[in-house]
């Protein structure tokens, strides 16, 4: 019950937070939009099919979620860390994956009201074809992608816990390499097939994959079977390590003396 | 009696590339229940290491500490469960949100039901002194006010016991004046909650303190209520100079018998030093005043003092605590 309690606080605090100025249309909403515009314009110049304006939109909806996972999610307890946060969190008595979670949530429930801004502005602005066959594969296929995506934002929150600023030059490396090899702007299997095995380390990867065959393709669940699979494996595997990993890290700060030292 | 707090031969290194440094050297404290505990010390003398390592925030390299009975290795969460932590000049909190929102975001990490958490934070609040703030967005708050959302979110769980390291820090003379009369009302009250504190302020330690713990480089040097451990200077005279330099040399009492130490304030504005001296017998004093005038000083002031807790650190470490303080950070 207090873990649940927590979880839905610090969900609270990053609803309440996130929304509470306007300005997030701007940085969140408006530019994406203009980015994604561009490569909508050049493939219609090149005169691919229609459906790749549907990819892109959906490639810019979902790259909300990789971003929001990177720097507000696995950054995060570096932030609470130089504001004094982090030591609260860690003398309560609460689950420090009931925090995690709650940020999670709150991540999600953010930047699913971002994405979809996106998906509808990008919609209406440049008639994307839809062709949803089974809505429930989709809903499906966006579930777990989120899920894969943002136990991988909570292992990386235990590395930035330990690592700071050294773990942010890692999420900076991170960012384009994953824009690019998840194919955010096109399909990835267009890819070398040496670049496609590097992204199918991207849980990210095969839920855009996965989503844009469902949504725009109008394929099905016997066709996208093993994006659906490679997800719940990403799922299963990375909820446990981030929780290992949390304890590990913080066993060891506490060993070190850096689990609350600041501008490492 | 039971003890809230018990250390026993605690030791806390940190090693670094080059060499190991001992925060902590054997240390050994028992604190009572309802009890107002001080650690007096300079800056890196161990005393926020003690805290965190007592608030399951570090582990000890090595001896025993139990809080509310529990270890605090062993049984982390349950000591969790009884204690709060608030450091001074610390701002816990999100700047977007408002005190009150802040608050009760806090009061969910101890499980406190809405209602409950929204009551606490009206009344903490209200003793506080800064209910008319409980709307406005923490970023808007000055250091004060801040730093009283800070006492007040450790206050929110009910703490058996309280862990404050430098709560006044940087803040005024009445907002740190309010802070301490609050802590002192809230540990004396029925509930006996205890109370740790780290300072370097003399005065704070003395005005609040049952108990005061001076510790300099890891160790205890000293440990007993404020009155007796002034008593024991009593043997000692304690002189306060005032010279019309800056630039007057002192170092010279150090090969003096008979000096038990010294202090020193320097003002720019004024242009003068305000020399503090401790000695065996009254008599050394006028080879030290007879050496102030042989550097042309002029001298300006000479008084007798009574003992501070300032003075039983300058007996205990040989020179004042400001003067630490300069050199810890230099």
């Amino acid at each position: 019950m207090l873990d649940l309690k927590a979880a839905y606080a610090r969900l609270w605090v990053r609803i309440k937070g996130g929304n509470r100025e306007p300005e997030w249309l701007i940085a969140e909403l408006i530019i994406p939009v203009l980015t994604l515009s561009a490569y909508v314009y050049m493939y219609k110049m090149l005169k691919a099919p229609p459906e790749f304006a549907g990819f892109v939109i959906v490639g810019g909806a979902m790259i909300a979620f990789w971003s929001n996972v990177l720097w507000n999610m696995s950054a995060q307890f570096y932030w609470e860390k130089e504001t004094g946060n982090l030591e609260i969190y860690f003398v309560a008595p609460v689950s420090r994956m009931a925090i995690l979670l709650g940020m999670a949530l709150g991540g999600i429930v953010n930047t699913t009201l971002r994405a979809a801004a996106i998906l509808v502005a990008g919609t209406l602005i440049f008639q994307v074809p839809f062709a949803i066959h089974e809505p429930l594969t989709a809903f499906l296929m966006f579930f777990l992608t989120i899920i894969a995506l943002y136990a991988l934002g909570m292992l990386f929150a235990s590395l930035f816990l330990m690592y700071g600023r050294e773990a942010w030059h890692t999420a900076n490396l991170l960012q384009e390499p994953v824009h690019f090899l998840s194919g955010s702007y096109f399909p990835y299997r267009d890819l070398p097939s040496a670049a496609q095995l590097l992204a199918s380390l991207i849980p990210l990867t095969f839920g855009l994959d996965g989503i844009r065959r469902v949504i725009i393709l109008g394929e099905g669940i016997t066709e996208t079977w093993f994006d659906v699979v490679a997800l719940a494996i990403f799922v299963l595997v990375l909820f446990p390590l981030a929780k290992y990993a949390l304890n590990y890290m913080e066993n060891l700060g506490k060993k070190e003396g850096r689990l609350t030292l600041r501008w490492q | 009696m039971q003890h809230s707090v018990e250390i026993r031969d605690l030791v806390r290194t940190f090693k670094s590339k080059d060499h190991v440094v001992k925060a902590l050297d054997r240390v050994s404290i028992s604190i009572a229940e309802g009890e107002i505990f001080g650690l007096l010390g300079p800056n890196g003398a161990g005393k926020t290491t003690l805290i965190k390592i007592l608030s399951t925030l570090l582990l000890p390299t090595s001896g025993e500490a139990y809080v509310g009975g529990f270890n605090v290795v062993k049984e982390s969460n349950k000591v969790r469960r009884i204690i709060s932590l608030v450091s001074g000049g610390e701002t816990p909190g999100y700047g977007i949100l408002s005190t009150s929102e802040n608050l009760w975001f806090f009061s969910q990490l101890y499980g406190l039901s809405s209602s409950a958490a929204k009551e606490e934070i009206k009344r903490l609040m209200a003793d506080l002194d800064f209910k008319e703030y409980a709307k406005t967005r923490m970023s808007k708050l000055s250091t004060g006010y801040k730093q009283r959302l800070n006492l007040a979110r450790g206050l929110l769980n009910d703490p058996r016991i309280l862990f404050l390291d430098e709560p006044t820090l940087g803040l005024d003379v009445l907002t740190s004046k309010k802070l301490r009369g609050y802590i002192v009302d809230w540990a004396k009250s029925e509930k006996k909650g205890t109370v740790l504190l780290t300072t370097h302020y003399m005065a704070e330690a003395d005005e609040m303190c049952d108990r005061v713990a001076i510790i300099d480089r890891g160790r205890i040097l000293a440990c007993d209520s404020p009155l007796k451990l002034k008593e024991k200077l009593r043997e000692n005279v304690v002189m306060k100079v005032e010279v019309s330099s800056v630039q007057a040399d002192f170092t010279f009492m150090e090969k003096m018998a008979g000096v038990v130490g010294y202090s020193q304030t320097r003002s720019i504005q004024t242009n003068t030093t305000t020399l503090k001296v401790m000695v065996r017998d009254e008599p050394i004093f006028s080879q030290i005043t007879s050496n102030l005038e042989a550097q042309k000083l002029k001298i300006l002031s000479i008084s007798k003092a009574e003992p501070t807790l300032e003075d039983v650190y300058i007996s205990l470490v040989g020179r004042g605590l400001e003067e630490e303080e300069a050199t810890s950070t230099a």
